[in-house]
């Protein structure tokens, strides 16, 4: 058996890609192809399938190198789903011909991931879903609704978890696919938002033909194919090093000492609380980027989009109330699809509605501080109802 | 505005503080923490608070000289132990768990950190310095408690002929180092012209005295202006491991109240499966974690000499006091009625807890550092 490469390694294969491939003369979707085919697209992942079963932080050396090489990246922005939720679940429950067909054309960016996870009847109870896919031959037929999509407009494939059985309980009935998103069946419609924007969709499954091939996992395992995906939701954190005044709270602070027209007492003795608690939220993101880099990750994870979300919404209030007469004003309600989302980009009162959803999405923060109580301080969870109960004789 | 100031403090790329613990303070914490958990429990503390000096003599010898703690922030070549602010915080947190009455944030860091600031060649300062490190003898600075680093200036006034209302600690001092007009004096608290007498305390586990000084006399250690530099990087200290004892006490309040509210039933279920109470203490194990950061930070800060470490320490005073007042404070609601007990220790924890948020500046004031450093200033 050969062992793992080492940074020495890592680092010389992406000599080698760089030289068979040199950026410069070469097409961005035939580097990222090569650079994939090369084992340094995640090198964590498996051999031929992107990677060379290295540990992940040696990822860094690879992307040292092609950065300074100026080589192009895949635009992680554009492909977050596919690269953040749909890939690790394929590579953990996949079959290996899914892998194959579905891994590097997601790395490499041809291929566009959503995720038709949410409904408007299942929201924090997730596994309460309804969207219905009854097998006919080979094929499942999907009937349903789903919601809160970004990207749905642009995507290629999407992962979906439906309903398989309604006669067990919700937890049991259910089943992963990959769906088709250029299937007659589905219907993709723009969700505008507070912000007059639409960074999400609504889509609607009818009768649309999934092959039993496309199923990831067995029959009525979706939840726990699912749980993969929702893990990998939340490892996003603890990156980059972020500067001081790197949120938020920089433009705020900004504005203060450029504008002392504006300045109240109340709004003085509020930024500077507020600017004490975006530093040792920084300080915090910053002890969890030193755990994990010294291998002893910590349960704070959890807690840091809690206490972002808060800090994001009080901070961009108290910015709308900081600018006066300008905080009367709004830069453009006008419907548009961006194509990713920037919580500190344009103007005040947008900062404030856009971060209003910070604890509505990827949880709420309700539902994220039963998760701190039960799972890091071990506090009984609230008796239940809903756990024995068949999924067609719950409330609804 | 044409000109756009540019933003302060700038932001060090090159050395990130380090965070973490290290091997060697996790082994000093342990050991702390089996000492106080043999010398110090809960019954004891609050046995011991009926007195007006509720020290443990045998306790702080076996921390300040048995463990070397009075030491760490000596070098070795003055008699201590040669380590950092790193390590002393790491006490501190086991002390702020235990709340049990030392001189330890007193005598061990704020003293020792104004010895150390002076000319340490000079034979009284490396005399005391050495006894101190070695925990032969304790000293404290005699200025009210609740006195800043910024404090430090007017700090230097009058002469040894003073009363000063209120000293923590004195009680359990040898040594009372005493800043006037000429200087900072070191005066024996068993001089004939030192009368300490004790006050009734909001926070009975670290007690206070007023300090009366007629005809004493005293060891002139600095003139004044190295007194006065002195005495601010001692209460700059102070205030900077000070949010590690808030630390330690406040993440001893979330355990307890956790603890408690599983074991606890009402309505045939434990209390602490109702989401209004676990939805507290989730919020406050975010804020212990916050704290922990910010802790860490100043420590580092201080350790490292940083340029950065008065904005660390304030951004750790400001933080760390409303996280200690707010899970004491949680704690005793948490607890229903036996919280208002005075069997039960919670009170000892509320009553550190609120002092600990006046001692060396209140929140407050440290925000108005974080003003005046970061350029955020008052209308």
């Amino acid at each position: 058996m050969s062992t793992a490469p080492d940074a020495a390694d890592i680092r010389r294969r992406t000599r080698e890609l760089l030289a068979a491939h040199p950026p410069a003369t070469t097409g961005p979707t035939d580097f990222l192809r090569a650079r994939f085919d090369a084992g340094l697209a995640w090198v964590h992942y498996p051999a031929g399938l992107g990677g060379l079963d290295a540990p992940r932080s040696l990822q860094a050396v690879a992307d040292a190198e092609l950065a300074a090489a100026h080589a192009p990246d895949n635009d992680p922005r554009r492909i977050g789903i596919g690269l953040g939720m749909a890939a690790p679940t394929i590579l953990d429950h996949g079959t290996d011909e899914q892998k194959r067909r579905f891994l590097r054309p997601l790395w490499v960016g041809e291929e566009v991931w959503c995720q038709l996870f949410s409904e408007p009847g299942a929201g924090s109870d997730l596994a309460a879903l309804g969207t219905r896919a009854v097998r006919d031959g080979d094929d499942w037929v999907v009937d349903g609704q789903k919601v809160w999509t970004s990207s749905a407009h642009l995507a290629r494939w999407a992962i979906l978890i439906a309903r398989t059985d309604p006669d067990v309980p919700k937890h049991r009935g259910i089943s992963y696919f990959i769906c088709d998103m250029s299937d007659p069946g589905v219907e993709v419609r723009p969700l505008r938002q507070i912000t007059g924007e639409a960074e999400f969709n609504e889509v609607f499954l009818t009768g649309v033909r999934i092959p039993d091939s496309r199923r990831l996992g067995p029959v009525g395992d979706g939840w726990k194919v699912a749980r993969t995906t929702l893990m990998n939701e939340r490892v996003s954190i603890g990156g980059a090093r972020v500067p001081r005044e790197g949120g938020m709270i920089g433009p705020v602070a900004r504005t203060w000492r450029e504008r002392p027209e504006l300045r109240t007492h109340d709004l003085h003795q509020r930024l500077l609380t507020l600017w004490v608690e975006a530093e040792v939220a920084r300080l915090t993101g910053e002890r969890l980027r030193q755990q994990l880099v010294a291998g002893q990750p910590g349960p704070e994870g959890s807690g840091m989009k809690l206490a972002f979300a808060r800090l994001n919404q009080e901070i961009s209030g108290l910015e709308v109330e900081l600018l006066g007469e300008e905080g009367l004003l709004y830069g453009d309600w006008t419907m548009r699809r961006p194509e990713g989302v920037d919580f500190t980009g344009r103007d005040a009162g947008y900062r404030y509605l856009r971060s209003k959803g910070n604890s509505i999405e990827g949880g709420t923060s309700e539902v994220l501080l039963n998760i701190v109580a039960e799972r890091v301080l071990g506090l009984p969870a609230e008796p239940r109802d809903d756990k024995d109960v068949a999924w067609k004789d719950l409330a609804r | 505005m044409s000109e756009q100031p540019a933003a302060p403090q700038a932001f060090d790329e090159t050395r990130p503080p380090d965070l973490l613990y290290t091997e060697a303070e996790e082994d000093l914490r342990a050991a702390v923490r089996s000492l106080l958990a043999a010398r110090a429990d809960a019954a004891a503390v609050i046995a011991a608070t009926g007195s007006a000096t509720p020290y443990d003599r045998r306790l702080w010898d076996s921390l300040a000289s048995g463990i070397g703690a009075a030491g760490l922030l000596v070098p070795e070549k003055l008699g201590g132990q040669g380590a950092s602010h790193r390590e002393a915080a790491v006490v501190l947190e086991e002390l702020g768990r235990s709340v049990a009455p030392a001189p330890y944030l007193t005598s061990a860091v704020v003293a020792t950190e104004i010895l150390l600031a002076l000319d340490t060649r000079a034979a009284p300062v490396a005399a005391l310095l050495a006894d101190l490190a070695a925990g032969r003898t304790t000293a404290v600075l005699a200025l009210p408690p609740a006195t800043p680093a910024a404090g430090a200036a007017a700090a230097l006034t009058g002469t040894l002929e003073r009363t000063v209302p209120s000293v923590a600690d004195a009680a359990a001092a040898d040594v009372l180092l005493v800043p006037t007009a000429g200087g900072l004096y070191a005066v024996a608290a068993e001089d004939p012209g030192v009368s300490v007498d004790p006050l009734v305390p909001l926070d009975l586990t670290r007690p206070l005295a007023s300090v009366t000084l007629t005809g004493a006399t005293g060891t002139l250690l600095a003139e004044a202006a190295p007194a006065q530099a002195a005495v601010a990087r001692g209460l700059l200290a102070g205030a900077g491991l000070l949010a590690s004892e808030q630390l330690g006490l406040a993440e001893w309040c979330l355990t307890e109240t956790v603890r408690h509210t599983r074991e606890r039933h009402q309505f045939n279920r434990p209390v602490g499966s109702f989401q209004a109470l676990k939805h507290r203490m989730a919020q406050l194990w975010l804020e212990v974690v916050s704290a922990r950061a910010a802790a860490r930070n100043a420590a580092d800060a201080l350790a490292t000499g940083s340029p950065d470490a008065p904005l660390a320490v304030a951004v750790a005073q400001a933080y760390c006091s409303r996280t200690a007042v707010h899970a004491a404070e949680e704690c005793v609601q948490l607890h229903g009625g036996i919280g208002m007990t005075w069997e039960h220790p919670a009170h000892l924890y509320l009553k550190r807890a609120k002092a600990d948020a006046l001692v060396y500046g209140t929140a407050g004031r440290h925000q108005e550092t974080v003003a005046a450093l970061m350029e955020l200033p008052a209308p």
